[in-house]
């Protein structure tokens, strides 16, 4: 029974007997012998992809540069793979014959990394040659349907101008959800019985549009308010439905990150605020809402960006937006390319915004670390 | 008239009674010490006098007008009653300068330019002047700590409390912070302190107050208290500091 307040001698002596057993070094030969023959498979798999695809395109009337080099570029990969599997490989059999340990277990460790660094390499090769497959079996039957780069194309300048309606919506959505949303998550933190009210709604306010579906929000709204023969609200255009039933329903959604926001804020810092004579109003204002919008930066640009996408929701009130416009080109051509094109704009815009959101929350916890 | 007179108040947190029937009255100019074991109900005794807490019976009146119970303009109550916080609680996403800025800027409706000159020139007094365009994160414990004294020092209050404002900076940080207290002291601040830092105690305060179960169970000056503790509580409490040299 070890005791940790007698320092017993033997005990000790035998630990550092087993400590030092078990710091040999390992070659890790079994792993890099392994990645080389994975290795000759991939360069086997895509040399032969290569050739077969490269030659079906050419038959096919495309010119032999376009044709031949994504197979050449490929195959130089595989190459280069082929190199490092080699070098760890090497430095595992350098590893297990040096005498020295501290030398070995370095040989080992790089011939560890070399290997892990050729497998995935591997590994994303073949996938890559078997997507190459994908697209050009059956008579290309995949790459006709996507990718007629001829539809495309002929089709682009109609799509992004259509596009237009979605950057719009997209817009002016997302300003008036930021505000409307703050409000309600205001709303959802009032303190005592005479906020009870308020707060009773904007719970109810958001667990009915959370609950709905924003592409039947979307169907109620635009073909149910013309209905209404309301003043004003039955007659405008399917674009401002679209735009208000956006709002509501993220609207909802983005109020619960503004609330998580706020109550994320310690209430050490609230009772600081109040304790300099801060009123509540003044508290949310000046010290709650700023700390609260800094810490949610991420999920708010999350929202946006799947905001961003649910703008394609409003075809189906009949809203001629890039994703309507392309089911009515598919529709005339029997062929999705149209979509296709659809599909690269909304991930084009939306790449950048996600690179945006990180830049932005990593400029300011460095303005807030930083000395003056 | 006391400045500040506390009469026979309880709080109670569900059935459990953290200030159990506490008296105490601070005149003007007068520095108190609280002193005691941990969780005996310095820190929710603070809270209580700026309502931070809310006491369940007896009453708190500054300048002999009663301050708990409803209708007590609260945010009017604390502009006067300054509160520094062991975890210095300065914003972090304001600068030191913009920290000591919000509230004579938006509660008293000092202009900017003002308020800025005032900040500054307590900041030169403390020697953190080079500091004022720097974000908390960026400071010392220490650093952060005197900023938040004067943080409070810029609405003038007219009672500053302090709670253990020094119970979570390292050892060699204490001083500067301590340095700032017994300047306040000397030029006449009223002060209630929190404190674990026995030695300073016993040289700034005016009267010790040892706090025990929720109540004062013995109080006087502090060579009294130090020297010659009456109470057998307070001889085990000086005792044990004494053996984990704190004293
Ligand atoms: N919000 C709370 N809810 C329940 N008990 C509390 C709360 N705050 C403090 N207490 C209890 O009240 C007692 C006094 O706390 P406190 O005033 O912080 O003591 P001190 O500052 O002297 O260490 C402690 O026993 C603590 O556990
Ligand atoms: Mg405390």
């Amino acid at each position: 029974m070890a005791d940790p307040f007698s320092n017993a001698l033997p005990e000790q002596d035998l630990r550092a007997e087993i400590w030092r057993a078990g710091s040999t070094p390992r070659s890790h030969l079994g792993r890099a012998s392994l990645t080389l023959a994975l290795g000759l498979v991939t360069f086997l798999a895509v040399a032969i992809s290569a050739q077969h695809i490269g030659a079906y395109a050419i038959s096919q009337g495309v010119s032999p540069v376009v044709a031949t080099l994504p197979g050449i570029v490929a195959v130089l990969a595989a190459v280069v793979v082929l190199l490092m599997a080699l070098r760890a490989l090497r430095c595992a059999l350098a590893a297990a014959r040096h005498s020295e340990v501290y030398a070995a277990r370095e040989l080992g460790a790089s011939a560890s990394l070399g290997a892990w660094k050729a497998m995935s390499w591997e590994g994303a090769l073949l996938i890559l040659t078997a997507a190459a497959w994908f697209l050009v079996v059956n008579d290309a039957a995949v790459s006709r349907t996507f990718f007629d780069l001829a539809l495309i194309r002929d089709s682009a300048l109609k799509v992004l101008r259509a596009f237009g309606t979605n950057v719009v919506i997209f817009f002016v959505s997302g300003v008036l959800i930021l505000i409307w949303s703050l409000i309600v998550a205001v709303a959802r933190t009032l303190p005592g019985e005479a906020g009870k009210p308020l707060r009773f709604l904007a719970i109810a306010y958001g667990d009915l549009f959370r609950g709905l579906p924003a592409i039947i929000t979307i169907y109620l709204i635009g073909f149910g308010l013309p209905l209404t023969n309301l003043p004003v609200i039955a007659h405008l255009s399917s674009t401002s439905y679209a735009i208000i039933a956006l709002t509501l329903t993220y609207g909802a959604y983005t109020s619960e990150v503004y609330r998580a926001g706020i109550e994320s804020v310690h209430h050490s810092q609230v009772a600081a605020a109040r304790s300099l004579g801060l009123s509540h109003a003044k508290t949310l204002r000046y010290v709650v809402v700023p700390m609260a919008v800094r810490n949610i930066i991420p999920p708010l640009m999350n929202n946006c960006i799947s905001l961003q996408k649910d703008t394609a929701l409003v075809a189906i009130i009949g809203t001629i937006d890039a994703f309507n416009q392309s089911k009515i080109i598919a529709a005339n051509h029997f062929n999705l390319s149209a979509v296709t094109t659809v599909a690269i704009l909304f991930i084009a815009v939306t790449i950048p915004q996600a690179r945006l959101a990180d830049r932005l929350s990593e400029r300011d916890r460095q303005r807030m670390r930083a000395g003056g | 008239m006391a400045l500040l007179e506390i009469d026979n108040i309880r709080k109670h947190y569900g059935s459990f009674e953290v200030i159990s029937g506490l008296s105490l009255d601070v005149r003007e100019h007068e520095v108190i010490c609280l002193i005691g074991p941990s969780g005996c109900g310095k820190s929710t005794l603070l809270r209580c006098v700026n309502r931070l807490e809310e006491i369940s019976a007896g009453e708190i009146r500054i300048h002999g007008d009663r301050i708990t119970g409803e209708g007590v303009d609260l945010d009017r109550l604390r502009r006067d009653i300054g509160i520094v916080f062991q975890g210095y609680n300065l914003f972090p996403h304001m600068t030191v300068l913009e920290n000591t800025l919000l509230a004579p800027t938006r509660v008293l409706g000092l202009s900017r330019r003002e308020a800025t000159e005032k900040a500054l020139g307590f900041l030169d007094r403390i020697g953190l002047a080079h500091k004022a365009n720097a974000y908390p994160d960026s400071l010392s414990g220490g650093q952060q700590q005197r900023v938040a004294i004067v943080r409070a020092l810029m609405m003038d209050p007219m009672l500053l409390l302090l709670d253990e404002i020094t119970s979570a900076l390292d050892p060699e940080l204490v001083s500067e912070v301590l340095d700032i207290v017994r300047d306040l002291a000397a030029g006449g601040m009223t002060m209630i302190l929190a404190t674990h830092e026995m030695g300073f105690a016993r040289e700034v305060a005016d009267r010790i107050c040892f706090l025990q179960a929720g109540n004062i169970y013995e109080q006087g000056p502090p060579a009294q208290v130090f020297g010659d503790p009456q109470g057998e509580r307070t001889q085990a409490f000086l005792s044990s500091l004494k053996r984990a040299g704190r004293l």
